[in-house]
């Protein structure tokens, strides 16, 4: 037998699977967004035409927008945090936010319901000391959802940014100031580019993986923060109308895709640039 | 102000408080619950209790769904395991184009949103009979577990010198022992850390699982969502733990096999 073939027999059992069981079907898929009722557009003519499906589209990516802005906004200080801190601390820091991102989101989308709902603990809490007489909307809303959200996300913007941030010399920041840069003039010209590229990667990963989210919106959120996914299922669960929910997919595969190029390429010219 | 070492010493200890609180609270919480002796989900509860890890496991619903969930993860994860270890072997080796095109349909379902995954697989599988049974459920898992056995081997392989395997072949050896004897005792961590990572995916899966489980076929992921969005009481909160631990055990696991072979914590 020559390595040739035996690199064959090797990968084959792993190809055929990933093609019978996963390609095929998502082909399947693509064929039943064309040919139903008659083969043509008209599903996606629906998905982008009519009000209530533009509208989930819109908060799908509202909502995944908002998603990344607040990660980058939280994750910025965390991963600072992080670089600058003592060897045991950072330690921890990563620890911490390692476990929750080995645990399921199903049980920490849970655990916000418990935290948060009218009877919850925050309400009971602060209605306990007084301080509200009625409940507060806390979950069911988009305030839940991105809540929720964000601290599965976290680690997806925190990594890029630690990685990057760990390799900037402070000397450039020291540099800029005793130059007669302000402080807050050499953060944004100094130390903020030089962490552009952990920024844009971790915006990438969870504005994309935001996308196609679908436990915590259905979960967390209301009648109004219905995202792609939760869509997808409903009309196949519900009202098994296989033509439009295969054209969501569709639609949700394309777009995932084409962002991860577009931005990809960006990336790249930038860096050939520079 | 902005130039005291003090002031931003405190302001990275606020920052690490906020972070903690905000990454563990939630999940203590649920721990917390769990072992609470009052009917609903108060915090903090009045007393502490096993009476809802007794429901869990002698209520047959749960009982029944816990062990669906161990008769898909065992073989799911061996076989994922299995063809994802020789899909890294086979793909370290080939030079061709082809290698990374195939690498990347091997890693697709990982990186493509799992709705389109579990509507793709259940359209599919209810035409071929493989919807509310074992099988169906198994073969799904292993295609969402495979791309993270491949990837984490195919790192530790990155660093492998293939001269050792030249070297058993060159005094004679044959395929089948160079590998045995060389090559799996040098990449076991990796795959073990593969295996752990497909248990705990397949463990946790919801979303494919949801469409493919039946009432009478229902891992405990679907149990518990279909709990969630009826009435809830702190069982779930113990399920929940449940799951919470076998992650942290995995993960812990992970972390012992990767001190041994000395490679890097984290991902």
């Amino acid at each position: 037998m020559t390595l040739k073939n035996r690199n064959l027999w090797l990968i084959a059992p792993a190809v055929t699977l990933i093609g019978v069981c996963f390609l095929y079907p998502v082909l399947w898929l693509l064929q039943r967004s064309v040919s139903e009722p008659v083969w043509g557009l008209q599903n996606y003519e629906t998905v982008f035409g009519k009000a209530v499906y533009v509208g989930v589209l819109w908060n799908t990516a509202s909502i995944a927008g908002a998603t990344t802005l607040l990660c980058a906004l939280i994750g910025f200080p965390v991963a600072y945090s992080m670089v600058h801190s003592r060897p045991w601390i950072r330690k921890l820091l990563i620890f911490v936010v390692l476990i929750p991102f080995w645990t399921s989101i199903l049980v920490r989308s849970f655990a916000w319901l418990v935290i948060l709902q009218r009877g919850g603990i925050i309400n009971d809490l602060l209605i306990g000391i007084g301080l509200i007489a009625q409940p507060l909307d806390l979950v069911y809303n988009r305030f839940g959802v991105l809540l929720g959200m964000v601290q599965i996300l976290l680690p997806f913007m925190v990594f890029p940014l630690f990685s990057v941030m760990a390799r900037i010399d402070g000397s450039f920041f020291k540099a800029a100031t005793n130059l007669g840069a302000n402080p807050l003039r050499a953060f944004f010209r100094v130390y903020l580019p030089l962490t552009m590229p952990g920024l844009a990667t971790g915006a990438m990963l969870v504005f994309i993986i935001s996308l196609g989210y679908f436990i915590t919106p259905e979960m967390l959120g209301g009648r109004g923060d219905t995202m792609i996914a939760q869509l997808i299922f409903q009309r196949i669960d519900e009202f098994g109308d296989w033509p439009l929910a295969s054209a969501l997919a569709i639609v949700l595969l394309v777009g995932t895709g084409l962002l991860f190029i577009v931005i990809n390429s960006i990336f790249k010219l930038r860096g050939g640039r520079s | 102000m902005f130039y005291s070492a003090k002031f931003w010493g405190g302001l990275r200890g606020v920052i690490n408080a906020l972070l903690v609180v905000y990454m563990l609270a939630p999940l203590v919480i649920v721990l917390v619950i769990s072992f609470s002796s009052a009917l609903f989900l108060t915090f903090p509860p009045p007393g502490l209790s096993l009476q809802w890890y007794d429901k869990m496991f002698s209520n047959p619903t749960w009982s029944r769904s816990l062990i669906t969930t161990l008769k898909i993860m065992v073989p799911a994860a061996a076989i994922a395991t299995i063809l994802g270890t020789a899909a890294a072997l086979a793909l370290s080796r080939m030079q061709s184009k082809w290698a990374l095109f195939i690498r990347g349909v091997l890693m697709a379902p990982l990186i493509i949103p799992v709705i389109i995954t579990a509507a793709a697989i259940f359209g599919v599988f209810r035409i071929w009979g493989l919807y509310g049974n074992l099988q169906g459920l198994i073969l799904a898992h292993v295609i969402l577990t495979l791309p993270y056995v491949l990837s984490t081997v195919s790192a530790n392989l990155v660093m492998f010198d293939k001269r050792l395997e030249d070297a058993a072949a060159n005094c004679g050896a044959p395929p089948w022992t160079t590998f045995r004897r060389i090559t799996l005792p040098l990449i076991s961590p990796s795959v073990l850390s593969g295996m752990l990572f497909a248990m705990v995916i397949s463990f946790d899966e919801l979303v494919v699982s949801l469409f493919l489980s039946t009432p009478r076929v229902r891992p405990v992921t679907v149990q518990m969502w279909s709990n969630i969005k009826g009435d809830t009481d702190p069982t779930i909160a113990a399920i929940a733990t449940v799951l919470f631990l076998f992650s942290l055990i995995a993960l812990l696991a992970d972390g012992v096999a990767r001190r041994k072979s000395g490679r890097a914590a984290g991902l």
